[in-house]
């Protein structure tokens, strides 16, 4: 069985269809990369996937370890093993980085039959992540993103991603904004993570990413579909020819953000 | 005046079957009463009043509290400890002192006859010289706006808090005052009275709590006198019964340089009001803050009045509310810049999260400036929970109910991060969590 099958996804935002049949299978221990150019549908992807209620599915099926993933809240999908890494980290003042991924950890423990993990036990998990992600302990302290520097927000999603341990992580333009130092860490935190039981999907629009994730298959995204697949030369290929040379342009931003 | 008439008519004759008051405190009384009798109490006509009706305090017959057995009031204000002065329907019950050099602490006795307590608190409970009410005489009354309400408190004189720290004195431990109000079977009235003196160059702070079972009104006036240098931290926790009443006074007058913080909780009450002032003199310093979380058909008002008398002083205002149900609020901050008050530095913010469609905030700002250099700012907001924010929490497995909760926590928390005494901080978290649990349906 796989990990994720996607069926014939269709998706719309205030009634503009932006995902328009979607289908993909993913399995265990797999990484996809979604290229495609800017309001193709990659982040509505991302956030159709995470469960975000601004946007309505309007036909197909999603299959996560062969349920319906598409019924379950936002929060359930996380607690099953669903990971996005948000393109735009959200700034969330008066909450502790620290408090909010106790709590994160703690839930997604009890859903898998853990016992929840008290301050000290938790530092002495996060302390090695922290270490790998090069984040300081100040930064936990800290509320969740604010005044974060955009690399900073970046490491920090990949962070979380390592302490939570997902089955399938998404990681949402994770390479954007960042330069070619706070790439290296995160793309290092992310292929410490890859294993048999771990899936990836990693969406961008650009191939910079994929030399330091690479990956075991290249889908490109325009205009609501999955036009092209292959292994991870066609990333190299894009990156020759633009997605000029597939016949793909820039649409208008389709995609609506909030 | 046929209205007034009617309103005070009660009123006069629990104003006359009072026991008798030392002299200049019976003049007082008297009046305040005849004040009290020709001001009538506000309706929406008056500007002041023109989002908060009190009509149900005035068409309402409270008899005056009388003393009960002492309730366990420890268990309703876990966050005293230290020194502190408890009173239950007005009376004076218990006192708990930690030496403190330089502090007075005492009642204001304003009977002929104290009975049953001493109007003042003895050295060997730890404190300095004892405290009379003639100690008081100088600053009584002499703060405070004249209005309605702070007449009617003044004309119900009896006994109230009185602190006096002097010149220069340090007083670490905070300084707890718990107006307690437990009714019998009609509603009843309460009129808490709180003078504080400090010296100059002195340090003190002081958390005023009010609470109760029941249905009653508390009338609450509290004038802080802080001189030259001074430095004082005021808190209030407003935790009243949901079908009290509580209207209360603040008033501050700030000597030379001397810094004033308030911080006013109001959770309780059916309907609370609070009107909060300052007068600020050269160089002085006035930090007042402000939470309040309402729900149900609960109504809050806030009024707070800066008065930049003098030049080179700062305020600062930061009022945040949570507000459900078909709750209201009301906050109005007034501004005064006098001619003389040049380099003036004045900030106000009043921030709204509303948790529903049917919730309300009435927030005005009211900025009067006549001196020309000055820098005054101003800024109201009003909005709902973040929806990216509470996807973000969900997304990482954290469920929607405590992710509002969260949310909605953060949202208080800068004003709880201001409070400085650790147990009435932590205390006031644990309040917080427990109460905005309910909210986040």
């Amino acid at each position: 069985m796989a990990l994720l099958e996607i069926k014939d996804l269709h998706a719309t935002v205030a009634g503009r269809e932006i995902l328009q049949g979607i289908d993909l299978t993913i399995e265990a221990g797999e990484v996809h990369a979604i290229m495609g150019p800017n309001g193709s549908g990659k982040s509505t992807l991302a956030q159709v996937l995470a469960g975000r209620d601004l946007y309505q599915v309007t036909g197909g099926q999603v299959l996560f370890e062969g349920h319906d993933l598409l019924s379950l809240s936002p929060e359930d999908r996380s607690r099953t093993g669903v990971f996005l890494g948000f393109q735009y980290p959200v700034e969330i003042p008066g909450v502790s980085n620290m408090y909010f991924l106790k709590a994160a950890l703690n839930t997604v423990r009890k859903s898998r039959g853990l016992a929840e993990l008290d301050a000290m036990d938790f530092l002495q998990l996060v302390r090695e992540k922290m270490k790998f992600m090069e984040i300081d302990q100040s930064l936990l302290n800290r509320p969740v993103n604010t005044g974060f520097s955009g690399g900073e927000k970046k490491r920090n999603e990949i962070f979380q991603m390592a302490v939570l341990e997902p089955k399938l992580a998404i990681l949402d333009e994770t390479d954007s904004g960042l330069d070619i130092d706070a790439l290296r860490i995160v793309a290092n935190g992310v292929n410490a993570l890859r294993g048999p039981q771990r899936s990836l999907i990693v969406i961008t629009h650009y191939q910079r990413l994929l030399d330091y994730i690479v990956p075991d298959f290249v889908h490109v995204l325009a205009r609501g579909k999955l036009v092209k697949s292959g292994g991870k030369e066609l990333a190299r290929e894009l990156e020759a020819s633009g997605y000029a040379g597939l016949g793909i342009e820039d649409t208008e931003p389709l995609e609506i953000r909030v | 005046m046929t209205a007034v008439t009617e309103q005070t008519g009660a009123w006069l004759d629990y104003f006359t079957a009072q026991p008798p008051a030392v002299r200049w405190i019976a003049e007082l009384r008297a009046s305040a009463f005849q004040r009290f009798a020709k001001l009538g109490f506000p309706t929406t006509r008056d500007e002041a009043w023109r989002s908060t009706n009190i009509a149900r305090i005035a068409r309402a017959n409270f008899a005056p509290a009388r003393p009960v057995a002492a309730p366990d009031w420890e268990k309703l204000a876990p966050y005293t400890s230290g020194i502190r002065l408890v009173f239950v329907n007005g009376r004076l019950v218990d006192q708990t002192f930690a030496p403190s050099e330089g502090l007075h602490a005492g009642l204001l006795v304003a009977l002929q006859r104290p009975a049953g307590c001493a109007d003042r608190l003895t050295p060997s409970e730890g404190l300095g010289a004892g405290l009379l009410t003639d100690d008081a005489r100088p600053h009584l009354d002499q703060h405070a706006p004249s209005n309605a309400f702070t007449a009617l408190n003044t004309a119900f004189l009896d006994q109230g808090g009185f602190i006096q720290v002097a010149r220069g004195a340090v007083v670490k431990p905070a300084i707890h005052l718990i107006y307690l109000t437990v009714p019998g079977p009609q509603p009843v009235v309460t009129h808490p009275r709180t003078l504080v003196v400090v010296g100059a160059g002195a340090q003190c702070t002081l958390v005023e709590s009010y609470l109760g079972t029941g249905a009653y009104f508390t009338n609450a006036v509290t004038e802080i006198v802080a001189g030259e240098g001074a430095v004082v931290d005021h808190y209030k926790i407003q935790r009243e019964s949901p079908a009290a009443f509580h209207v209360a006074t603040l008033q501050a007058t700030l000597g030379r340089s001397a810094n004033f913080a308030s911080c006013s909780i109001s959770l309780g009450a059916a309907l609370a009001r609070h009107d909060i002032g300052a007068t600020l003199s050269e160089g002085a310093d006035a930090s007042l803050n402000g939470l309040y979380i309402v729900d149900g058909t609960q109504h809050v008002d806030h009024h707070t009045t800066i008065d930049h008398a003098r030049p080179h002083a700062t305020s600062r205002e930061l009022y945040k509310g949570i507000l459900d149900g078909d709750a209201s609020a009301v906050f109005s901050g007034k501004v005064l810049v006098r001619k003389d008050a040049q380099k003036t530095d004045s900030r106000q913010t009043n921030q709204n999260l509303l948790l529903s469609d049917s919730a309300r905030i009435d927030s005005k700002p009211e900025l009067e400036i006549f001196a020309d250099d000055v820098r005054c700012t101003h800024g109201a907001t009003i909005g709902q929970l973040d929806a990216e924010s509470l996807f973000y929490l969900q997304s990482r497995g954290i469920g929607k109910r405590e992710a509002r909760s969260l949310l909605t926590r953060a949202f208080a928390q800068d004003v709880v991060d201001r409070i400085k005494v650790p147990v009435v901080k932590e205390s006031l978290e644990a309040i917080l969590l427990e109460k905005l649990h309910e909210h986040s349906h």
